[in-house]
């Protein structure tokens, strides 16, 4: 790292060192690469969100006058797989996962930096695929592809979606694998696995279900697009072959698939809370120890999705007490950032916003989920609102609130510039207020038994329903506002120091934005979250001379 | 450091050693990757053949087991030609490396050309999963077993899925083959051009590890697909 020094040119950063359209989309560069990534998630959350504004419009009346039953379910369907695999599976990992992971490890790359590139090539592939589908008629199987539905009866572009999700895992493989290889082998000399961020070990749990899970359902699609396309009949009720097999082998998958979704937001939240308490994380091992739990736990509880399927008993039984059982680790986790939070000297900046908020969506979240993973409540509010409720608080309230929180804090080592702070406030409380009002009523809306995936309703749950879609107006423009203010300061946001917040990772320790190859001198490991440490009083103290005091509320 | 490492060395890395650890720990991960990717095919594949063991044992009596034999002799050679590669671009020998390369490369290609004579010889006997789709359970066993006129008809239906299931299991190692050799042929001209040594194998490694891997796969798919046969026959 030394060699790097010397030509170390404080002007020149890996953002401004060349602006050619070819050196970015030809760059190996980890920070580009999560920067080609955040473009294309943005775009297709936009897509998606789309979708789910055509959905709430839909349901803001009982008859179901602006779309017709075919339309509708080809829309939610395109909501949901545009969303899910190409928006919030690559969310954090792609994007702040890439530009972090080795700045946290003090590498100069990834293990693998032409896997990375090609990861995203892929996933562009896989979108330019989806949006071919979306012209050309779209899918209305919903985004679990159930066979025979999808292998033997829908007349939508069935075999282009599928194709696109096979593809886009590859996306996740290459991803997961360059991560677990840069953690294992490229770390900082000294940097123990005992005191590593622990946005790292959410990145490492997650790669571990990106590599392990990913390939099931890729195989899974292929089984059933070969049934569709050339007529093999492994699904095939009318040769004795078992749709119910297709749906475990998918869930096997989809379900460790939400904690793709949900771990990286919790790496994100532990930064945020240790970062504006100011104080040591409590239960560093115990909140390491609990994203590899839920990732290994996540792998057998999968049949939870199937209860009213057609299962043993038994079998039944023992996946609801496997699924409580996940309970435990997320409850340690939301128990120390609790405790962390305790005595600690808060500060309000917008990130802590988005954590604070996190909290607050995610445990509701994660206790109806115990619910649901209740039999007897389960087989009563199986497929209805409930389940859209309480899936989009861990989903959208807890990956997505990880996921701008993520993006605002470290949006100044980015870009190296600063966002105006009371607007993004403002549109971070637009967030909150606006997901409540859109998916709380939900809960109610099925546990009074409204099913999903219905485009007309009975007239008695309107009121709700209005509420709902009045709350999906709040939360899009609390989603909107970000695009807008984040790009102003992109180009006239006051230029950022190396450590605008006074947090203690290594990334913080570089310029911002920083270097082409990360790190100007060594960067200096110390015990994790150690907010005692003298390197944090000198960078506090640097950081006073850059901002007025009176924005900085340092404790 | 001599002549040539430069080149080999990426320069995100410190040392020899650190690119060869990420690029041997890697290449297991990615196998990890590929042991689900086919499990869930062996899974759908246990499943049913235990639901369906006769019907599954009378379709798979239809497979060739010499030519099946034939090309599991095949890739058990391949694998020790692949694994003498390995041992020879440590040492460095360029000619040894790239002789046995081809030498793999000609069994991997022998092994597609006797998969293709038995794909061949299902297309003849429509024995191809489809609307053209058809099997007959010989006179002989339905005395043996005593079979049902509807009983014959349902394991007529099973053999299509046992079928499918083979169509899909051996198409994957195959084309998991083609990849392979497509990348031995890639990998001829690093070893032509002497690159290989002490510090930078890890391709050819790698390209072992791989090819290890995807015999591995035929060697249980050998018994479970073809040998199931015998005991039907047998009165097993």
């Amino acid at each position: 790292m030394s060699a790097h020094a010397e030509s170390y040119d404080p002007n020149v950063n890996y953002l401004n060192r060349d602006w050619s359209l070819k050196s970015w989309l030809l760059t190996l560069d980890h920070k580009r690469i999560a920067w080609l990534y955040l473009i294309s998630v943005s775009v297709f959350f936009a897509i998606g969100g789309f979708f789910a504004m055509l959905i709430r419009m839909e349901l803001l009346t009982p008859q179901g006058d602006l779309l017709s039953p075919d339309t509708y379910n080809r829309v939610f369907t395109q909501h949901g797989v545009v969303m899910i695999f190409l928006f919030l599976i690559p969310s954090i990992p792609a994007v702040l996962g890439n530009f972090l992971v080795p700045l946290m490890v003090g590498a100069v790359d990834v293990a693998f930096p032409r896997l990375n590139l090609l990861s995203w090539y892929i996933y562009t592939v896989a979108g330019i695929l989806v949006i071919l589908a979306l012209i050309t008629g779209g899918v209305d199987t919903g985004w679990t592809f159930y066979t025979p539905l999808s292998s033997t009866y829908a007349n939508s572009q069935v075999m282009l979606v599928a194709i696109a999700v096979f593809v886009n895992g590859f996306a996740s493989i290459l991803t997961g694998l360059n991560f677990l290889v840069t953690i294992h082998t490229m770390r900082a000399k000294n940097l123990t696995w005992g005191k590593l961020p622990l946005f790292i070990w959410a990145m490492y749990a997650t790669s571990l279900i990106n590599v392990l899970g990913t390939p099931v359902v890729a195989i899974t699609l292929l089984m059933a697009g070969a049934e569709r396309v050339l007529g093999l009949g492994i699904f095939d009720p009318a040769l004795g072959g078992d749709p119910i097999l297709f749906q475990h082998l998918f869930w096997f998958y989809s379900h460790p698939a939400v904690y793709i979704m949900i771990l990286p937001a919790f790496g994100v939240i532990s930064e945020l809370i240790a970062a504006f308490s100011r104080k040591k994380i409590f239960g560093y091992t115990f909140i390491a120890a609990s994203s590899v739990g839920i990732a290994i736990l996540g792998f057998i509880v999968w049949a939870h999705h199937m209860f009213t399927t057609g299962m043993s008993a038994y079998a039944a039984t023992v996946f609801s007490a496997l699924t409580m059982l996940i309970a435990v680790p997320t409850a340690v986790k939301v128990i120390n950032w609790t405790a962390t939070m305790y005595q600690g000297s808060v500060s309000w900046e917008t990130p802590m916003l988005y954590a604070v908020g996190f909290l607050g969506l995610f445990l509701i979240g994660g206790l109806t989920g115990v619910m649901l993973a209740t039999l007897g409540l389960d087989i009563h509010v199986h497929d209805t609102y409930f389940v859209v409720a309480h899936f989009h608080y861990v989903m959208v309230g807890g990956a997505i609130m990880g996921f701008l929180g993520g993006i605002h804090y470290w949006w100044p080592k980015m870009t190296g510039r600063l966002y105006n702070g009371s607007i993004s406030k403002v549109s971070a409380i637009l967030v909150f207020v606006g997901f409540n009002l859109t998916f709380f009523p939900q809960f109610l809306l099925g546990y009074m038994g409204m099913p999903r995936r219905y485009h007309a309703y009975p007239e008695e749950f309107q009121a709700l329903n209005v509420f709902s879609t009045a709350g999906a107006t709040v939360l899009g423009l609390g989603y909107i506002l970000p695009a807008f203010y984040l790009t102003y300061s992109l180009f006239k946001g006051e230029k950022a120091p190396a450590n605008p917040w006074g947090a203690m990772s290594i990334e913080w320790q570089t310029p911002s934005p920083p270097p082409l190859h990360n790190f100007v001198t060594p960067p200096v490991i110390t015990e994790p979250y150690d907010y005692e440490h003298e390197l944090i009083k000198e960078q506090i103290a640097e950081l006073k001379k850059h901002v007025k005091p009176q924005e900085v509320p340092l404790g | 450091m001599a002549n040539g490492h430069s080149t080999t060395l990426h320069h995100h890395f410190e040392s020899y050693d650190q690119q060869r650890n990420a690029s041997s720990l890697g290449m297991w991960f990615f196998l990890a990757q590929e042991v689900m990717f086919f499990g869930g095919l062996f899974t759908a594949y246990m499943i049913y053949r235990t639901q369906n063991g006769l019907d599954f044992a009378v379709a798979s009596s239809h497979l060739n087991i010499p030519l099946g034999a034939l090309n599991t002799a095949i890739l058990i050679a391949s694998s020790f030609t692949m694994a003498m590669a390995v041992k020879k671009s440590v040492l460095a020998q360029r000619k040894a490396i790239v002789g046995y390369l081809i030498l793999t490369l000609i069994l991997g290609c022998g092994f597609l050309v006797v998969k293709y004579f038995e794909y061949a010889e299902k297309f003849e006997h429509n024995t191809v999963p489809g609307s053209s789709f058809e099997f007959h359970v010989e006179p002989e066993l339905i005395a043996q077993y005593d079979l049902s006129p509807e009983r014959v008809v349902t394991m007529e239906k099973r053999a299509e899925i046992f079928f499918s299931l083979y169509f899909m299991m051996t198409g994957l190692h195959a084309l998991h083959m083609v990849i392979g050799v497509g990348i031995g042929i890639w990998l001829m001209f690093p070893a032509m051009a002497g690159k290989f040594n002490m510090d930078y194998h890890n391709p050819v490694e790698n390209f072992g590890l791989y090819w290890h891997f995807v015999d591995l796969v035929w060697i249980f798919l050998f018994p479970l697909l073809y040998l199931l046969g015998g005991n039907a026959l047998a009165g097993g």
